[in-house]
């Protein structure tokens, strides 16, 4: 039983929103947002379990002294400290400590992460533009053509540009079509299989 | 004497001076602005049902004025306007939207029930079309009554359903083929093929196997894909004996997560060696969950990462960390844009589909072999109609590619 309800519901919603997709009357495309806001309150509980998760597995770590526990106590302390702020009555949301610690500390650290890219773009590119096969060759070649194709190279830029270009437009958008059109059916094949049931390793069970 | 002169010549000069100040007053200027004329209105106004939309929709088509890009040529855009009555006073005609001189449609669309320009179903209404200049505007051409009505089939997808139709055509024959005994060949994929010599690794090492879903949520078809891939491996961990790590980045794909990786324990006899907290939330934030990951990285060195599901720009901060810590990396995305970092970064790389793949050629199930059968040959069908549609553009020059999509033809 409790693996058939799941299993009918997945049916049930699965059909009727297939069908929905093709149907673009006003009570279809009501039901549809009457779902999409379902799956926001099933996620609001979710996040309830995810921060118990967290609090669980931060607890632990701090009770059994586990190695680097002292991040743990960082992490906490900032979760408690903001829901406080947030939810206090002094707090809130606009031009407060929340807003000023959201905007002074976590978006500066949020775009130093990102910014690691840049470096880690670097040592990717130098691992795989070494020149150890053919086809890690042509990679290399490839890639300096395309590299080139940015910098002012004066009287070999248009043919430079003009190889660049057809390199971009020809070979690699046929590459990321034929990628694309498998994902497409890939998708409808897995979402099939999702709701004749046959693919039921989500339900947490082959 | 010479005084009279004088005098006779300061008297001829101001009646001269007079007799030019008045020429000047009354004289017309030698060149004037002619008037600007407004532009002829656009003829023809036909109203019709927006098509293959929820009813709050009406197509608007007018043939061009005559002053468009011809004759005067003094049109520089369209005004289009709505009542509900036609004669209803000017202040009562809504301008519902503007299109350029040349337009010759426009789909007044609107179906917020609170916006001004709410445009009700079922309803009659009128509409003008103006023709506008430079600071000059046609007299209105207009028509009505019109009704927008709710469709009840997009014809607009008819190919998608053809599609849906024969896959399931090809999908029940070919598990039936698997049912019978068929042998169905699927390709080595070697990422999957290197998960349990991945594990086998990590178990000799002693060391953890850290299995990340991605930053997509539990109704992406990615994260579906990763999950059934999961449950094997979590089936194997528990039968070696050793630990996995799964941090999560959306609260619903840990439930799941969590759910699947105790019944991968159960399935393999031990219940018992499941920690919960092994598979755990960390943030629903991008960075702040590659900052977490990437120091669980670093702290636990685990010997092998699984990267599989919806990866977008931490999928190269996340690969370049494990290869930092020495383990073994096997991806998969259908990310398109993010699988050369993974092919980079990573020893083993699922490309797109093949992550959905995953389940079938781990499973090895008739019916799941069907479906990735079915999905091949619709590839192939795809492939076909390409090469022959190409083909015909090419030898009849007609546009026979993006023609048949842009209207019904059926």
């Amino acid at each position: 039983m409790k693996r058939q309800i799941p299993l009918v519901l997945v049916f049930i919603f699965g059909v009727l929103l297939a069908i929905q997709y093709f149907i673009p009357s006003e009570p279809s495309q009501k039901g549809y947002e009457f779902v999409l806001d379902w799956i926001t309150i099933i996620g609001i509980f979710a996040m309830v379990l995810g921060i118990w998760s967290q609090i669980h597995v931060g607890y632990y770590k701090i009770r059994h002294r586990a190695e680097d526990w002292k991040y743990s106590v960082v992490t906490m302390v900032s979760m408690f400290g903001m829901i406080f702020l947030g939810l206090s009555p002094f707090g809130g949301l606009q031009g407060t400590t929340f807003r000023l610690i959201y905007t002074n500390i976590f978006i500066p650290i949020q775009a130093t992460i990102f910014a690691l890219l840049a470096f880690y773009i670097a040592s990717a590119s130098y691992r795989a533009f070494r020149a150890r096969s053919a086809v890690s060759t042509v990679l290399l070649v490839a890639a300096l053509l395309l590299m080139l194709r940015v910098i002012p190279m004066g009287p070999l830029a248009d043919p430079i540009n003009k190889i660049g270009s057809w390199m971009l437009l020809v070979p690699n958008l046929a590459a990321k079509r034929a990628i694309l059109i498998g994902v497409g059916l890939g998708g409808v094949a897995t979402a099939l299989k999702i709701v004749l049931g046959i693919e039921r390793s989500y339900l947490g069970k082959d | 004497m010479k005084h009279i002169k004088l005098i006779l010549f300061i008297c001829l000069s101001l009646c001269l001076t007079q007799a030019i100040v008045a020429q000047t007053a009354t004289d017309p200027p030698a060149e004037t602005a002619p008037a600007v004329q407004p532009p002829a209105p656009p003829g023809n106004v036909i109203l019709k049902d927006l098509p293959n939309d929820e009813g709050h929709g009406i197509l608007v088509r007018w043939d061009l004025s005559p002053d468009d890009g011809a004759g005067r040529n003094t049109v520089i855009s369209y005004d289009i306007y709505r009542a509900l009555s036609p004669s209803a006073p000017d202040s009562l005609w809504m301008n519902v939207g503007t299109v350029v001189l040349g337009t010759k449609r426009y789909s007044d669309k609107s179906v917020e029930k609170d916006a001004p320009d709410f445009l009700p179903k079922k309803t009659d209404l009128y509409y003008r079309v103006v023709a506008v200049g430079a600071g000059v505007r046609s007299t209105p051409a207009s028509a009505g009554p019109v009704q927008a009505y709710d469709n009840w089939f997009n014809s607009m997808k008819m190919p998608e359903l053809i599609f849906c139709i024969v896959f399931l055509i090809l999908t029940v024959r070919f598990i039936n083929m698997a049912k019978r005994g068929i042998d169905l060949y699927v390709r080595p994929l070697a990422g999957i093929e290197a998960i349990d010599e991945a594990i086998g690794r990590a178990t000799e090492m002693g060391k953890p196997i850290l299995y990340v879903l991605g930053i997509g949520t539990a109704g992406d078809i990615a994260t579906i894909a990763s999950f059934t891939v999961l449950g094997r491996v979590a089936r194997k961990v528990a039968e070696y004996q050793t630990s996995m790590i799964v941090p999560c980045c959306d609260p619903v794909v840990m439930t799941i997560a969590q759910e699947i990786v105790k019944t991968g324990y159960a399935d393999a006899g031990r219940p018992d060696t499941f920690k919960e907290d092994s598979v755990y939330y960390v943030t629903s934030q991008q960075f702040p969950y590659v900052a977490a990951v990437n120091g669980t990285i670093l702290r636990e060195k685990p010997a092998t990462n699984i990267y599989l599901g919806y990866f977008a720009a931490e999928s190269l901060l996340l690969a370049e960390t494990g290869v930092l810590a020495g383990s073994i990396q096997i991806a998969g995305t259908d990310q398109v844009s993010q699988l050369p970092f993974f092919v980079v970064a990573c020893d083993y790389t699922l490309l797109g589909e093949e992550l959905y793949a995953a389940s079938a050629y781990l499973g090895r199930e008739p019916l799941l072999l069907g479906t990735l059968k079915a999905q091949d040959y619709l590839k192939a069908i795809v492939l076909v109609l390409m090469v022959a549609l190409l083909a015909l553009r090419v030898i009849t020059g007609a546009d026979v590619i993006s023609k048949p999509f842009d209207a019904p033809w059926w």
